[in-house]
């Protein structure tokens, strides 16, 4: 088995609404994908299934090598597994310092208990400065996150992303709102973070999907109508039609 | 009947048949002279039933006077008189006309004394005069006066009336009360029958006549012979207590008494010989095992009475024969009372339960009424209002002070319900426009600001109208109960609340659905930026739904004010149900806050029921019912579903 | 790292110090141990204080860091004078009853003694019998272990049901008030065992030492009362300083979000929710041998609906703020109420306090949320933050130019 997630057959349905339609998808240990369809098409609501906050009606959800079922987890269980979870929305505790919104990111035991004993050593305060230079807020430390730019608040979160040290990042929207030269550095983390772990971009903007340079899932209407390459997809009819074919 | 006519045909047989008005009453007590003088509960039967069989006019008053000890006779000759005393002698009046006949010495006539049998007796007789009486409404006092206080000696008497009564409703329930003093005075197969008639009956009366013939005594022992025992006893049962049963015992002279430590302990003290008891100093006796060896000590030497401390009352009666046995002796009569009971009782439970369902349901609609504005502004505006018990109380303070300016009740009631809407929604308006518009999307600072003013306002009626409850008086036409039998009964005040309630569902779910207002709410609540781009002002929506449901509080207040008391605290009573029922029927729903209504109504009328003795304790176990509830549905019975409700 | 918390807090030694400072200066006022400028009735009543500073301190905590508005806390509050009212209950009608018994013709027995206790104390209620929950009246230890499990335990399982089923926000808010309406109703009935609508009382005797004076006795519990806030403070300090806080102020700002990060929120919650009811019950338990009655109608909802506003008027999410709103309302309240402020004549109508300082407290709380949700503690911040601004770098907000607006055009 060398998939880290196997999602197989799930749907789901808001008051008659099937938001999710009999989906399947496979991802491995080192990869990046991009997950692209128009509005409604389910990316969202595939990310809530894969985090634990939406529970399917039917399928399953297998993870890691013992093909664990995510969907007898709880969130932070589905987080503390290796899930991490990069909202549209940048959501970072805005009362709170750069420098604590990485430590309280940073992959330690979770427990209220040691929580309370917690206190950094030189290490932890080493990888959390390591990190801030990593998404360019090394000189921002002491900052109320409240304060960033929106671009860095998305920085911020990704960096919290990457602390938590998790094998599968779900991203949804990470460019959205950023200059161009921002969007460049999201790109390069994101890369850089695909060579050891794996990576599922959600993206509307197909200039971004296409600096990722990796292999796209196409939704729509809850399932996947396409796979393969930004090439091979924009290539098929039925993704011109639904999609490319109303810009 | 058969007995009175053979009754009839033995005394007038050799009589000349002659129309029993014309014939003298005077002959008739001639007749039975020697009965009446002897005035014997044995022998006078006859002659009071002649008397009250013989349809004359004038046996009703000689019954009459000679239960009052004013019928004379005059040793003579037998003549029957009444007397007149003056100081010349007794004035001898005659019985039917009450023409003076002579006037003679004391030692000529004789005054009748009937003892209390024959009273009775006679009192008897007269029922049946009453029960035939001409006048309905004295036949109908006759018979109260039997359901009243029955007595053998009316059954009779009202079998005797049974075939002459003309009023249909006086004969059915002439009938019924015949059955009823049948199951206690009549012959076996008569009481046999009567119960059974009863099969499945409600009344309250019906349950008196059967409970004593089960009534039951406990005999220590194998039952005597031939008794008719109900069942064995188990001693230290809620049937038989442990005390009673070795007090049968001793009774028996089966076991000796066994002095309670009351007793022991007196006996200690009065037998303490120079700061000793047995030679033990009493400094000593502070445990119970030093008291009772001192006490063994006193017994041994004959000065107390002895007993065995180690074995106690419930060793003494364990394995003996108690037995229930029935007063009644006649097998047959005590099952057919049990089989009936039995009956009876599954109709009892049953109209209990609809009772109890009608009680739920008027609570219910009250719940209903003090949650339906709170589910408006909660669930349609998200706003918390803490503050809408206290709407509730405005309401019913300006029910109660329409009702000082207003004395007719029922006008100033029809001027209160609008009144109380346009108080309670102009001190909503108020509200929102001053404090709630500027908190939208602050759930918890509005529910801290709202609790602000309701401790505010909770003061402030406390300071204008004081600490006592002030009365919010019904009109004359909502006194009163519906009943519709002996169990199941319900106020007219509840009717009309739950009246009420099924308005305003009414109204509400048309100005939902069928007015612009409605429409424009639904958008609202929906998708405030797209109403509004569209034309609809929220924030005159937002004011609009305020209004509406703190006025619905108003009303409501009066019409909880109408059935509980007017107080400054009545809408801290009521908030905390309210939110709960919002909340276990799901926020944002008006069928929700109906179940939720009708669900926590029945549940703690259901709880009351299980625990009649204590409604704080309903109320505690309810609470802790819905905590548990909203651990399965979180979100209500009707929850809004899928990405809308998430948080 | 050693050393850091009282460095990076220096707020709590300064708080430490004026504590001390101001229990120093009431003992030396005092009349029981000082120069007698200070009644007694008025130390009990500043003890007091302290001990409602506590719980509010305990509600800021679970309320102004963690984000849960619980109208619970006044209840562990009572719960905690409870448990430890019955033991002062039981052991002073204890020694009453030996006193009494002690001219019997023969010695009491101890379970004449029991019954003794027993009616003297459930008379009122027309029992003689002690119910189960008593069964560790007898003992100090005991009791006050039950101060300190009751509500811990209560908290722990109402907690648990809450948060697991994800209850949240008003809904939790009006859940707790219900918790609270529920554990005051059963309070009320006789057969609660706790002597219903009378409570508990006579709580400001200390069992055998009735020769001391109760001016000494309201000091001992002003400085038992002042160690306890003081302690209370910086274990509260402690526990929000370090990451904890942190944690808990992210499940305040976005629960789901500290979901997602791999915490158990839950937990975190339930966590909180009890300490602070622990807190509350230590408070409680010193502040109703203080009051000397407790009766059900101290746990009713509106107890902790006053705590909410202490803690909002005070400042919430901010220490020293719960403990400046709950001294500055309480003794307000104490003063308003006790009839000490004078009526203001307005010509046609005499104010008097005691019928308006509801009316005012209500009113100014409404100010308080809508113009100053800071509260007075709010106050202080400013002073603070003018000192230091903290407003360099780039301005707030999406940058110029970003994307999506390109996107829009498309």
């Amino acid at each position: 088995m060398t998939q880290l997630l196997e999602v197989s057959g799930v749907s789901v349905t808001f008051d008659g609404f099937r938001a999710i339609n009999n989906l399947s998808f496979q991802i491995g240990k080192a990869e990046m994908r991009a997950i692209i369809g128009p509005n409604g098409a389910g990316k969202t609501t595939f990310m809530d299934i894969v985090t634990g906050k939406t529970r399917p009606d039917e399928g399953r959800v297998l993870w890691g090598d013992d093909n664990l079922s995510l969907l007898k987890m709880t969130e932070s269980q589905i987080a503390r597994a290796g899930v991490g979870r990069k909202f549209q929305r940048p959501t970072v505790f805005e009362d709170q310092s750069v420098f604590d919104n990485l430590m309280m990111a940073l992959k330690k035991p979770r427990n209220p208990l040691a929580v309370l004993l917690f206190r950094a050593d030189t290490q932890d305060d080493a990888r959390v400065h390591r990190l801030a230079d990593e998404i360019g807020l090394g000189d921002q430390l002491h900052r109320r996150s409240g304060e960033l730019s929106h671009g860095q608040k998305q920085w911020l979160e990704i960096g919290m992303l990457l602390a938590q040290d998790p094998r599968l990042l779900l991203v949804d929207e990470p460019a959205a709102g950023m200059t161009l030269a921002e969007r460049e550095h999201t790109t390069d983390i994101l890369v850089e973070a695909a060579k050891t772990r794996a990576v599922v971009v959600v993206e509307h903007d197909m200039e971004f999907v296409r600096r990722l340079n990796c292999k796209v899932t196409v939704l729509h209407e809850g399932r996947v109508l396409a796979e393969g390459s930004l090439e091979h997809v924009t290539a098929n009819a039925d993704v011109i039609d639904v999609y490319l074919g109303r810009g | 009947m058969k007995f009175i006519a053979l009754l009839i045909a033995v005394l007038f047989g050799s009589a000349p048949p002659a129309p029993a008005q014309t014939r003298d009453i005077q002959m008739l007590l001639q007749t039975h002279a020697d009965a009446i003088v002897a005035s014997s509960r044995r022998t006078i039967g006859p002659a009071i039933d002649a008397l009250a069989a013989s349809g004359l006019a004038s046996a009703r008053e000689v019954l009459n006077r000679w239960q009052d000890r004013e019928l004379w006779v005059r040793e003579a000759d037998s003549l029957f008189v009444y007397v007149r005393e003056e100081e010349t002698g007794l004035v001898m009046l005659d019985i039917v006309s009450g023409v003076e006949i002579a006037t003679v010495g004391r030692r000529d006539l004789r005054q009748l004394k009937p003892n209390g049998g024959i009273r009775a007796l006679i009192g008897a007789a007269l029922v049946q005069f009453q029960l035939s009486d001409p006048d309905i409404k004295v036949r109908r006092a006759g018979l109260r006066a039997i359901e009243r206080r029955p007595e053998e000696s009316h059954l009779a008497a009202l079998r005797n009336s049974l075939e002459g009564e003309t009023d249909p409703d006086l004969g059915i329930r002439k009938r019924r009360l015949e059955r009823l003093l049948t199951i206690s005075y009549g012959s076996s197969a008569e009481r046999i029958a009567a119960i059974h008639s009863f099969d499945g009956a409600l009344s309250v009366d019906v349950r008196a006549a059967l409970n004593p013939i089960l009534a039951t005594r406990t005999v220590f022992g194998p039952p005597p012979e031939g008794a008719n025992v109900a069942r064995r006893l188990e001693p230290g049962s809620g049937d038989l207590g442990t005390a009673d049963a070795h007090a049968l015992m001793v009774a028996a002279d089966v076991a000796a008494p066994i002095p309670g430590p009351e007793a022991r302990k007196q006996a200690l003290i009065d037998n303490i010989v120079d700061g000793a008891v047995a030679g033990v100093p009493v400094a000593r006796l502070d445990t119970d095992a030093a008291r009772d060896a001192a006490y063994l000590q006193l017994a041994a030497s004959g000065v107390v009475p002895t007993y065995d401390p180690e074995r106690s009352m419930a060793d003494v009666v364990a394995d003996e024969m108690f037995f229930a046995v029935y007063i009644e002796p006649d097998p047959a009569v005590t099952d057919a009372a049990q089989s009936t009971l039995k009956s009876i009782e599954t109709g009892v439970k049953l109209n209990r339960t609809f009772d109890l369902a009608l009680d739920g349901l008027s609570l219910a609609s009250i719940y209903f009424l003090a949650a339906i504005g709170l589910a408006i502004t909660f669930g349609v505006m998200g706003v918390i209002n803490m503050a809408h018990g206290e709407f509730i109380m405005m309401g019913a303070y300006t029910g109660y002070l329409v009702q000082q300016v207003v004395p007719d009740y029922t006008l100033s009631l029809l001027i209160a319900l609008p009144l109380a809407f346009a108080v309670a929604a102009a001190a909503g308006v108020a509200m929102e426009r001053l404090v709630i518009r500027h908190l939208y999307h602050r759930p918890l600072e509005t529910l801290l600001a709202t609790f602000g003013i309701s401790i505010a306002l909770q003061q402030l009626a406390k300071t204008i109208f004081g600490t006592q409850a002030r009365p919010l008086t019904s009109p004359g036409w909502l006194d009163g109960a519906w009943v519709l039998n002996d169990i199941v009964s319900i106020s007219h005040i509840r009717i009309a609340i739950f009246a009420i309630a099924l308005m305003f569902l009414a109204v509400f779910l048309f100005i939902m659905k069928r007015t612009r207002l409605g429409l424009e709410v639904r958008a609202v609540t929906q998708n405030p930026k797209m109403a509004a781009s569209m034309g609809i002002d929220p924030d005159r929506i937002n004011m609009l739904t305020f209004g509406l449901g703190s006025g619905i509080a108003g009303i409501a207040g009066v019409a909880i004010g109408l059935y509980a008391k007017v107080t400054s605290e009545m809408g801290a009573d009521y908030i905390v149900q309210s939110f709960m029922t919002v909340v276990v029927g799901g926020v944002g729903n008006i069928w929700g806050t109906l179940i939720g209504a009708t669900g926590i109504g029945f549940l703690q009328k259901g709880i009351e029921f299980l625990n009649p003795s204590n409604t704080l304790a309903a109320q505690t176990y309810m609470i802790v019912f819905i905590i548990v509830f909203i651990q399965f549905r979180p979100r209500g019975i009707i929850a809004l579903r899928g990405r809308a409700a998430g948080d | 790292m050693s050393g850091t918390f009282i460095t990076r807090n220096p707020g709590v030694l300064i708080f430490l110090a004026l504590l001390a400072l101001f229990t120093i200066a009431i003992t030396i006022l005092s009349e029981g141990f000082g120069l007698g400028l200070v009644s007694t009735s008025f130390v009990k009543t500043l003890g007091k204080t302290l001990c409602l500073c506590l719980v509010a301190i305990a509600m800021d905590l679970v309320w102004g860091y963690c984000g849960i508005l619980s109208l619970g806390h006044f209840a562990f509050f009572g719960l905690g004078g409870y448990a430890i009212g019955m033991w002062l209950m039981y052991e002073r009608t204890r020694m009453i009853v030996v006193e009494s018994l002690a001219n019997a013709p023969l010695p009491p027995t101890p379970r004449e003694i029991v019954d003794g206790i027993g009616t003297q104390i459930f008379g009122v209620v027309g029992s003689a019998e002690f119910p189960p929950i008593w069964a560790f009246a007898h003992s100090l230890p005991l009791q006050l272990l039950a101060v300190i499990l009751v509500p811990g335990i209560l908290a722990g399982v109402f907690g648990w049901l809450a948060f697991r089923s994800r209850v949240t926000g008003v809904y939790l808010s009006i859940l707790t008030q219900a918790m609270t309406l529920a554990l005051s109703l059963y309070l009320f009935q006789n057969d609660s065992g706790l002597r219903g609508n009378n409570g508990l009382s006579g709580l400001q005797n200390l069992p055998g030492l009735a020769a001391v004076p109760q001016s000494t006795v309201s000091l001992w519990f002003f400085w038992g009362s002042a160690l306890a806030l003081g302690a209370g403070y910086a274990l509260a300090a402690w526990v929000v300083s370090g990451k904890l806080g942190s944690v808990i102020r992210g499940i305040r700002d976005d629960e789901a979000r500290v979901r997602f990060l791999g915490y158990p929120v839950e937990t975190f919650k339930l966590f909180i929710f009890t300490l602070t009811a622990v807190i509350a019950a230590i408070a409680g338990a010193l502040y109703y041998p203080q009051a000397g009655i407790i009766n059900p109608a101290e746990i009713a909802p509106i107890a902790s609906i006053y705590l909410a506003v202490w803690v909002a008027i005070g400042g919430r999410g901010r220490l020293y703020g719960a403990v400046i709103g709950a001294a500055f309302v309480s003794l307000l309240s104490t003063w308003f109420t006790g009839g000490q402020a004078p009526d203001v004549n307005l010509g046609f109508y005499a104010i008097n306090w005691v019928d308006w300082w509801l009316v005012l407290l209500g009113v100014s709380f409404v100010l308080v949320t809508l113009f100053a949700p800071k509260g007075i503690g709010g106050l202080i911040d400013m002073i603070a933050h003018v000192r230091s601004p903290d407003r360099k770098g780039a301005p707030l907000g999406p940058d110029v130019g970003s994307l999506r607006e390109k996107e829009a055009r498309e």
